[in-house]
């Protein structure tokens, strides 16, 4: 099983002054929180350490900084035991203290988030779980905290999948939002492309070349079953779910060119939603459901259009440059995230749709298939380092880069999944 | 619907691969190493670890027919006046001795831009082809164009030499 390592880019270096301290923050700008993560009293003979995993998620946004907890001695878990002048010397703006405590089989986990300037609580949380939860039990406080303090909801529990390619082996992965517990659900040897979660999160539409030609297939994740959805005459790829989880927008060939249908989400009848001479692919349902945004070229270029759901007159979205494809709606629906080439290089951009206002977020060489974080926050990408397929993130500012590096083969076509529905 | 004529079609790609071990260089001359093993086409008689025998009574395996690379400029469909030659042998073959011949024209492109929109490409890349063997009186029913788009390139480089061989249409016969 692929872990994927996790590194955090230049986001660290410090932005802005933080010696004014404020923690009724709801947009950060290019500040970052002094939070300090008090290693919780009782975890360290456990097998995982939950103020570690609090501790990366929070800074992996680069929204957070770090504070330095060393020397704190006893580990305070009750509010009156935290001694607020030493954290605000150590410009912390938030603390998170807590305990571990074994009850059992089971484990009591509580942790307190406090405004260290005015020395109040913020957030008190016990969970009693199984061992095995330490980590998805870390992602929860750490999405509680990042909610408490910036005014968004946290996506640390959220689940992304990937396509790994080792040689001429293909295999589709699911794995963590921090990308552990990595899992292979699919391995062909033939390729695998374009995973769409279903909007709860139980299925992924996926295109197989099991048949040596694309043919879109819907795998049931808990089950394990897969049922091929759309296997008509030449191609079929590029689904997209319908936010109801309905139907499939989908890609097909078997009229000629390259169209844009509409497909039950158990399979059936295709419905013809694009009629152009040019190629219509990659379709991407609104999050209201009104609107499919796709690529075309019918104009002449590939460029971005959309359309009503049900079909009808194409607008087109994208008139900077030559080539702007494969459009994803961010979770708000108020701009698209998309593939743009300038000088012979492929990069990330958002385009705000009320206004057009355009903003280039990644500077590689082939970066492709961006994918919203179910917070908005974050874009999660494909991008081409050292000749190999890596997934990395930006922020929706471009501020804030990420890149999660595999041990070995390319790792290609990310998704990122819905918010937990619990 | 179909499925007989795509399982065939499986079993006929599945003989090819086995047969890239034992097959030697194709028989053209500059582009040998971007070629698929096109000229793998056994028989269906013909076992792959016998490659030997496949060369002297298949037609499919001699000459122009032996060629099944179509290759591309970038950002191009247009099959070149190089390739007419291979497409008008192909054609030639399917309105002349193989009237009951069914074929897939599989598009390919090379690595740059998104994955996607290059499937599509990669098709349009088959239709190209597609279109000037139906102008030469093959029926359309018997071409499908599909597109592995940049998803299986023949040369794993990054750079115009690998490129060039992985912007291609290849021409695959059912049964074979």
């Amino acid at each position: 099983m692929t872990r994927i390592l996790l590194f955090l880019g230049a986001m660290l270096a410090t932005l802005g002054a933080h010696g004014q301290l404020t923690i009724d923050i709801t947009t950060s700008g290019g500040r970052q929180i002094p939070i300090a993560v008090m290693p919780l009293a009782g975890e360290s003979s456990q097998p995982q350490s939950v103020s570690d995993v609090v501790g990366a998620d929070l800074a992996r946004t680069g929204l957070f900084r770090l504070v330095n907890t060393v020397g704190i001695s006893p580990t305070p878990t009750e509010p009156s035991e935290v001694n607020f002048p030493d954290w605000t010397a150590r410009s912390a703006e938030a603390l998170v203290i807590g305990k571990v405590e074994v009850q059992g089989e089971r484990i009591e986990v509580r942790f307190r988030l406090f405004d260290v300037q005015k020395q109040s609580q913020l957030a008190s949380y016990s969970y009693v779980i199984a061992p095995a939860q330490l980590r998805s039990t870390a992602h929860r406080i750490a999405d509680l905290i990042y909610e408490r303090l910036t005014g968004d909801k946290g996506a640390f529990s959220t689940k992304i999948t990937y396509v790994v390619k080792r040689g001429t082996r293909f295999e589709l992965q699911v794995a963590d939002a921090d990308g552990f517990n990595a899992q292979s659900v699919l391995a062909s040897q033939e390729p695998i492309m374009s995973p769409s979660w279903s909007p709860d999160g139980s299925r992924i539409a996926y295109v197989s070349f099991d048949q040596k030609k694309p043919i879109v297939v819907v795998q049931n994740l808990a089950q394990g079953t897969t049922k091929v959805v759309a296997n008509f005459r030449g191609n079929n790829s590029a689904p997209s779910w319908s936010p109801d989880g309905r139907f499939l927008a989908v890609a097909l060939s078997k009229d000629g060119l390259t169209q844009v249908y509409r497909i039950p989400a158990n399979g059936g009848e295709a419905e013809r939603l694009t009629e152009s001479t040019g190629i219509d692919t990659q379709p991407a349902f609104s999050p209201d459901g009104q609107w499919i945004a796709f690529t075309s070229d019918r104009g002449g270029s590939p460029q971005i259009y959309r359309m009503p759901a049900a079909g009808g007159p194409a607008q087109r979205v994208t008139f900077e440059g030559t080539y702007n494809v494969g459009p994803r709606y961010s979770p708000d629906g108020k701009s698209i995230a998309y593939v743009q080439r300038e000088g012979g290089r492929f990069r990330i951009a958002t385009m705000e749709l009320a206004n057009g206002q355009v903003q280039v977020l990644t500077d590689g060489t082939l970066d492709d298939s961006p994918t919203f974080a179910p917070n908005g926050k974050m874009i999660l990408y494909e991008a081409q380092v050292g000749g190999r397929g890596q997934l990395a993130a930006v922020s929706g500012d471009g501020r804030v880069r990420q890149r999660l590096t595999s041990a070995a083969g390319d790792v290609q076509d990310p998704a990122w999944g819905p918010m937990p529905t619990n | 619907m179909k499925n007989a004529a795509l399982i065939v079609l499986v079993a006929a790609a599945l003989a090819g691969c086995a047969s890239k071990e034992t097959q030697t260089e194709p028989q053209v001359t500059d582009r040998s190493v971007g070629q698929p093993q096109a000229n793998a086409g056994q028989s269906s008689t013909t076992r792959p670890n016998q490659p030997t025998t496949s060369q002297q009574g298949n037609p499919l395996a001699q000459g122009q027919l032996a060629q099944r690379s179509v290759y591309f400029d970038y950002d191009s469909n247009a099959v070149k006046d190089e390739y007419r030659g291979l497409v008008q042998a192909h054609s030639r073959y399917l309105t002349g001795d193989k009237r009951d011949a069914r074929i897939r024209i599989e598009g390919n492109c090379d690595e740059r831009g998104s994955r996607e929109y290059n499937l599509a490409l990669g098709q349009r890349r088959a239709e190209a082809v597609k279109k000037v063997m139906t102008v030469l009186g093959v029926s359309d029913s018997r071409i499908e164009t599909t597109s592995y788009g940049e998803e299986k390139p023949v040369a794993q480089g990054h750079d115009e030499q690998a490129w060039s061989q992985n912007r291609r249409a290849d021409i695959k016969y059912a049964g074979e």
